[in-house]
């Protein structure tokens, strides 16, 4: 069964008396443990298709299924729930809290969300780090860290709580060119090593084919997907 | 929980110029709070013990009605010999009481042979009234203090009268009395000593031993003004005075009505006016620190959620739930109340401390040379503390619930 369902999605934005129509009609399937990226010029919708997969936001038609749940229909608090135990967030500028180490980033969602107890975060934290190849900076504050490195605790974040779907949204527009690359890789890396899906925006070229599924937007409409078929697992 | 905290201690250190800003207000508004309340509680302990073991005791009991006449001492409101006794059997009863005295108050004449002006009695059983009062004696200048200051056929007077008339310690003076049925009587007496005033109508009277005042009325039997009680712990004399008040109101007049009455200090005394006074500038002076406490948190907070919006968001979108939002700013405006709350109270005592080495000197009416000891009872620390807490998280309420409440698509799109 896919673990993301779209149909007939449609997403209006008002802006006074003017109407902006940012996703029109959707239909889309993404299969469990596929790596997929979202690519389209700035404003076809990308953020807007990712928000509405990750639960911030609600579509105004159609119906949108994550793992087998009707997340429109999702209240605010069970949002939250939801996307605390589903759903894992890489941000296109790290996000990380900037007051906790990189190991207490990590341990955000596992002391806030999950309620996990001490040794077993531990354990988490720690494997979690030498995946994403931090173990050394875990003590490091945000600022102490390069972009590639915050990125990288931001992956190990999201993937720490194990959840089913990563969503990133340009996790390598802030990035230089190499680091993009090593990011990208480790996230598919953690496909393969997690089976997590991992659903991604970007307009670079050169990231977007390391993915294994290409939806192309325009102006809302989904209008190309491409299947990259004999793409083998990926060491960086 | 811990968690929490330790977020929220660490987003204070992340703004820490604001924080010791805001913490700084709140030390300064506890502080000022603890040295008033320190000041102002010893004055007014200070003052009423003057009051009470010096002249008035700390409650009187009198026949009924005469309080309202007080000012004529009238000696047809005096307590027959059954009264008294009535009174005497209803005190010794109470436990709390530590000691009682009889008095007999009069009005009459004073010459020096030479000038004539009128004079208020307070007429005492020496040995009871220092058990009653046992700071007489400090008001007494000229005399030695001794434990029974008055003997029969001494009598103090009245610092201003004595200044007036130029009498001294050792001057015979002569007392006439007008006695209840209009009788006039004279008596001579040796000037015993001189006595300093204190606040109030009562503060103004000369001394006589009660035996003297009973012969100059020419008493029948022995009648009794007032009773005056001290008690073993001051800080019950509510209910102290209310059990007595209870127990005095089962004797009737012929008339029906409760036949004696019993008052404390505050309704015999004006300084009673002035210690509302202190009390309401104390309030005041709570509400300053509340407002200062309230504004600075409310302000601080407002900040720290607009300027970590995306923060908000991030938080959001990987799953807080807005309870857990809103517990983290919570407890952040908390924090910052402890902190302010625990340096204010360090601060504070110190300050009393201090205060308690470089003793205050000050003057009150015609009471010179007084010596302020501040005190701050932990009652007083306690309460201060948890108006602080409790305002600090009010303050820290709306801004914790517009965080709690953002959408988190929009959080993560503010710039």
């Amino acid at each position: 069964m896919s673990l993301v369902i779209a149909e007939d999605v449609s997403k209006t934005y008002r802006s006074g008396e003017v109407k902006v129509e940012a996703l029109k009609d959707l239909n889309f399937e993404i299969e469990p443990a596929s790596f997929v990226s979202l690519v389209g010029p700035s404003g076809c919708g990308k953020t807007t298709l990712l928000n509405l997969v990750g639960c911030l936001d609600k579509p105004t038609r159609g119906k949108l299924v994550v793992s087998g749940e009707a997340v429109s229909a999702l209240k605010r608090k069970e949002a939250a729930a939801f996307r605390g135990s589903v759903l894992g967030f890489i941000f296109q500028a790290f996000n990380l809290f900037p007051v906790l180490t990189a190991y207490e980033n990590i341990e955000y969602p596992l002391v806030m969300i999950k309620n996990e107890s001490k040794s077993k975060r531990k354990d988490m934290i720690l494997n979690i780090l030498e995946a994403v190849e931090m173990l050394e900076q875990k003590d490091k504050f945000p600022d102490q860290l390069s972009g590639g490195q915050k990125q990288r605790v931001a992956v190990a974040r999201a993937l720490v709580t194990q959840p089913k779907l990563v969503l990133a949204d340009e996790p390598t527009a802030n990035l230089d060119h190499n680091t993009a690359l090593n990011v990208i890789r480790l996230m598919r890396r953690m496909r393969d090593d997690f089976g997590t899906t991992f659903l991604f925006s970007t307009h670079d070229p050169r990231i977007m084919h390391e993915a294994e599924v290409i939806h192309t937007l325009e102006d809302g409409r989904l209008i190309h997907m491409e299947q990259i078929s004999d793409r083998g697992n990926t060491n960086d | 929980m811990i968690n929490t905290f330790k977020i929220a201690l660490r987003n204070l250190k992340r703004y820490t110029r604001r924080t010791l800003l805001t913490s700084l207000l709140i030390i300064v508004g506890v502080v000022m709070v603890i040295l008033f309340s320190g000041l102002s509680g010893s004055f007014k302990g200070m003052m009423i013990g003057q009051i009470t073991d010096s002249n008035l005791a700390q409650m009187q009991i009198h026949k009924r009605g005469y309080v309202s006449s007080i000012d004529t001492m009238p000696l047809n409101l005096n307590l027959n010999q059954k009264g008294y006794k009535k009174i005497e059997k209803i005190i010794m009863q109470q436990p709390e009481v530590a000691a009682y005295a009889p008095r007999i108050k009069l009005g009459a004449m004073l010459s020096n042979f030479t000038e004539t002006t009128n004079i208020r009695i307070n007429a005492v059983d020496p040995e009871r009234e220092v058990k009653v009062c046992p700071a007489i004696g400090d008001r007494i200048l000229v005399k030695d203090k001794v434990k029974i200051f008055i003997k029969t056929g001494e009598v103090i007077i009245p610092e201003k009268l004595a200044k007036g008339m130029k009498i001294k310690e050792g001057n015979t003076v002569v007392i006439v009395a007008n006695n209840r049925e209009g009788s006039v009587n004279g008596l001579n007496f040796i000037v015993a000593g001189i006595i300093e005033d204190v606040l109030g109508p009562q503060g103004k009277e000369g001394y006589m031993h009660i035996d003297d005042a009973r012969a100059l009325l020419r008493m029948k039997e022995h009648e009794v003004t007032e009773v005056a009680i001290r008690l073993k712990n001051f800080d019950k004399l509510d209910t102290v005075f209310a059990y007595l008040k209870f127990d005095l109101a089962q004797h009737k007049n012929p008339k029906g009505e409760p036949a004696f009455e019993i008052h404390t200090w505050e309704k015999l005394s004006p300084f009673n006016n002035i210690a509302k006074m202190i009390d309401l500038m104390t309030v005041s002076m709570k509400t300053i620190m509340i407002a200062i406490v309230l504004i600075s948190i409310l302000n601080v907070m407002i900040m720290s959620v607009y300027e970590r919006i995306r923060e908000i968001g991030t938080m959001s979108a990987i799953g807080t739930g807005p309870g857990k939002i809103m517990a983290l700013f919570l407890a952040e405006g908390f924090s910052l109340g402890v902190i302010g709350t625990l340096l204010g109270n360090v601060i504070g005592l110190g300050g009393i401390y201090l205060l308690n080495i470089y003793k205050i000197r000050f003057s009150f009416g015609r009471m010179d040379d007084l010596i302020l000891s501040p005190v701050i009872n932990f009652s007083e620390l306690y309460w201060v503390s948890a108006i602080v807490l409790l305002v600090s998280v009010f303050a820290s309420l709306q801004p914790a619930y517009k965080a709690s409440k953002m959408e988190p698509v929009d959080a993560l799109r503010h710039v």
